[in-house]
């Protein structure tokens, strides 16, 4: 009865939805398996904020919005199917929010012409635009996260890393090994000893990376998590009493999820970020008003404010942005994903546009370009406060080593440039 | 009715002891291979092929390759999640160190390799069995993952471990790569599909088969009769991780066109292909194909029944649909414990007496 109600009012919906376009911004979303944690508050911030531009301003430049959204589960076969299913759509931009699905989908989305934004996430390299003409992975990359992370430790250990012992504590997958290139260039110029301790997915079990910590008692730790492995590791750290303000997470291991479990222990966390944290902003109370108490919110509306909640609003934000500057450029308000992908190479998020949008100060100013896809790598540190249970920025907004990173970037591009036989773009 | 031998009359001992004796059976297996290769490929598209033909196609090699060595050799493997690994990154160097050999070639190549590795590690299959195997092939798994996780040689030192697949052609088709049209991929692996079914058909019902199959029903009694252990458990091993490896360069270079070892050939992998076999029916080609159609496309149809169909939250069609694939395979084996096939071949015990049952 419930199934044939349901398919009822589904064929009333049908019946009765007006056919109009749709600028389609799909979502490929993780709300199961071990990595739910983190992926439910991403895909709820990137669904609300386009609820929040249909049901506010009516959309983008008079076109309303659409978030289909898949279920992944981070399963790369899933993340295929996905892909395949929501393309014909008409989708504009793809965020598939998993290094592995990233990889596979870089020669799709380019073959099909349909641009892709890893946000902090992804294959690195994919900064350079000569090379990776179809993804952008601004305002920042896991290289400039590496960097900006051994950089504070480097501040807090009073100037030199000389002798120093960074372990590099990472999730066993493409997205964990991502900074090993970096960390390794760095502890050879800084001089410091690397450690590099795995942990397998899902990471459930992590006794005996702690316990070669124990024995190593190395001096500071870079953690490359994401989703349950990361409470595992901050209550691990708290159960050996590592010091937790030589403790430091990328932006995917510093959610309030994660440092909640382990309760006071975990106060003086550290993690890098690269946008802000806390719920003071114009676009929260919005949300509140037009998503949240008018029932339409993806999730239950707990979220909001959070750490992930709001990088899936910034994702959505910089999605919108470059969905109006591909209407302005195209003088079309109904863009295609080509339009679309041109105008993410012209992209400027300024202050005054972040204002607008209720997020003045939210992240750093940027503009990306042919040459560079990647913006100018710029983060900040933040630290999670036990007692009265919230991050905040304890660091302004630096930018990365890019003697370091540049070089490599190159490097690896060159090599997926001769691997792939393209042509250099941009020139 | 149509279903019976009656009137079809073998003259030569060629027609007599062929793959399909009965005349029914035999026009239904040209019409398959005819819709297969003559109709499916001008009404593909992408979504198809990729979310449930490629898959679909990929793992039936897989799983035909396992049921040689579980089905058939009695020798329980769980490292076959490895041995496609082996495949995968195989064909990958090879791929990338001989860039003018045709990838068809690499395939094969890159099967044979995996059988090298398979015999490898058959070796401890002469000494222990059942559980232990099955224990010891699980550390086969982890070995290689770990091998293909740690040395970078294997991954031609790229940042993150991950491989991906440049673009190879076949009579100037593109077949990897992301210019690849979806027809030439559907038929590239369709073609390996079918002459590694015909060959592990042609291969379990001759003497290696009632050699696999003796070792299985009663080692010592097998050996009694002058079956030589060592020969057919190691031949098992090399055949079975021959399609398993020609499986995992397929799903590598075609399919996903870019993997990351523990991420698409984990532990979870090897699972999933043994309940392919165990679903579709232990010693049975046409099993290996029910267990893989099983596990491959049921789950896509449910996703697009729940969401697309009647509009419902992901995570919930998401949750529900391992419940009801949990559900069914518990039902499927205490209704049928010898699998698909066992159902396929009532069905055609009933087919001929129909309709007369008596």
């Amino acid at each position: 009865m419930k199934l044939k109600l349901a398919t009822l009012a589904l064929g009333a919906m049908m019946a009765t939805g007006p056919v109009m376009a749709e600028l389609v911004f799909p979502s490929l979303a993780y709300r199961t398996g071990p990595f739910a944690a983190g992926g439910i508050p991403f895909a709820d911030g990137y669904s609300d904020y386009f609820t929040l531009l249909n049901a506010r301003d009516g959309g983008i430049g008079g076109v309303m919005t659409a978030v289909p959204e898949c279920e992944t589960a981070y399963n790369t076969e899933k993340g295929v199917e996905c892909y395949e299913a929501l393309k014909g759509d008409g989708a504009l931009v793809f965020q598939p929010l998993s290094t592995g699905i990233t990889y596979q989908l870089i020669p799709k989305t380019t073959a099909d012409d349909i641009p892709m934004h890893t946000m902090g996430y992804g294959r690195t390299s994919a900064k350079n635009g000569k090379v990776f003409s179809h993804t952008f992975n601004y305002p920042v990359n896991y290289w400039d996260g590496a960097s900006v992370g051994v950089n504070h430790f480097k501040e807090q250990a009073g100037g030199s890393l000389e002798g120093k012992k960074i372990t590099l504590l990472h999730f066993n997958g493409s997205y964990g090994k991502e900074p090993i290139p970096t960390l390794e260039a760095l502890a050879a110029q800084e001089g410091f000893d690397l450690t590099i301790i795995p942990i397998d997915y899902p990471g459930q079990e992590q006794k005996s990376q702690w316990l070669q910590i124990r024995r190593e008692k190395p001096d500071y730790i870079l953690f490359w998590g994401w989703g349950v492995m990361n409470q595992v590791a901050v209550q691990e750290a708290v159960n050996i009493r590592y010091p937790m303000d030589q403790f430091m997470g990328i932006w995917w291991s510093g959610s309030e999820n994660d440092v909640m479990p382990a309760g006071a222990g975990a106060d003086g966390y550290k993690a890098i970020a690269f946008h802000n944290v806390g719920s003071d902003f114009a676009v929260f109370g919005d949300i509140q008003k037009y998503v949240v108490d008018a029932g339409t919110a993806a999730g239950d509306g707990s979220n909001v404010g959070t750490v992930l909640y709001n990088r899936g609003v910034y994702a959505a934000f910089l999605a919108a942005e470059a969905a109006k500057t591909a209407q302005a450029m195209s003088g079309t308000m109904d863009i295609n994903a080509s339009q679309m992908r041109d105008a993410m190479e012209a992209l400027e998020i300024t202050e005054a546009k972040m204002a607008a949008a209720g997020l003045a100060g939210f992240g750093p100013e940027f503009s990306v370009s042919c040459e560079n896809h990647g913006g100018p790598g710029m983060a900040a540190i933040a630290q999670w406060n036990a007692t009265d249970q919230k991050w905040s920025l304890i660091t302004e907004f630096g930018p990365s080593d890019s003697s370091i990173v540049n070089p490599l970037i190159e490097a690896d591009s060159a090599a997926y440039a001769a691997e792939n036989n393209i042509a250099e773009r941009c020139n | 009715m149509f279903y019976r031998e009656a009137g079809d009359f073998k003259t030569t001992y060629a027609d007599d002891s062929q793959t399909f004796p009965i005349k029914f059976d035999r026009y239904r297996y040209y019409l398959v291979l005819a819709v297969a290769f003559g109709v499916i490929p001008f009404i593909i598209n992408d979504y198809w092929a990729n979310a449930v033909l490629l898959p679909f196609l990929i793992y039936a090699i897989a799983a035909i390759g396992l049921n040689i060595l579980v089905g058939y050799a009695g020798q329980v493997s769980l490292g076959s999640g490895g041995f496609m690994a082996v495949g995968a990154y195989a064909t990958y160097k090879l791929m990338t160190s001989f860039p003018d050999v045709n990838i068809f070639f690499h395939v094969i190549i890159a099967g044979g390799i995996t059988a090298l590795v398979g015999v490898m590690f058959g070796l401890p299959s002469l000494r222990i069995k059942g559980f232990y195997l099955a224990v010891s092939t699980l550390a086969a798994q982890f070995f290689l993952v770990w091998l293909f996780n740690r040395v970078p040689w294997f991954y031609n030192y790229s940042a993150s471990g991950q491989i991906s697949s440049p673009e190879r052609t076949v009579f100037g088709y593109a077949v990897t790569g992301p210019n690849a049209e979806t027809w030439v991929a559907y038929l590239f692996c369709l073609v390996f599909v079918t002459i590694s079914a015909i060959i592990a058909r042609n291969l379990t019902r001759g003497a290696s088969g009632r050699r696999w199959m003796a070792i299985r029903d009663m080692d010592i009694a097998a050996e009694i009769i002058g079956v030589n252990p060592l020969k057919a458990k190691l031949t098992a091993f090399a055949v079975s991780s021959f399609f398993i490896g020609i499986a995992g360069a397929l799903f590598f270079a075609v399919y996903l066109g870019s993997a990351e070892v523990g991420d698409t050939f984990g532990t979870t992998k090897s699972f999933l292909l043994l309940f392919m076999v165990i679903i579709g029916g232990l010693g049975s080609i046409f099993g290996s194909f029910a267990g893989a159609a099983f596990l491959v496309v049921l789950p896509v149809l449910l996703k697009n029944v729940l969401v697309a169909g009647l509009g419902w939250p992901t995570d919930t069609a998401a949750h529900l649909e391992i419940l009801i694939i949990g559900g069914l395979i518990i039902t499927f084996l205490i209704a049928e414990p010898h699998g698909l096939a066992q159902l396929w071949r009532v069905a055609k015990e009933k087919l001929r007496l129909w309709p007369f049952p008596h």
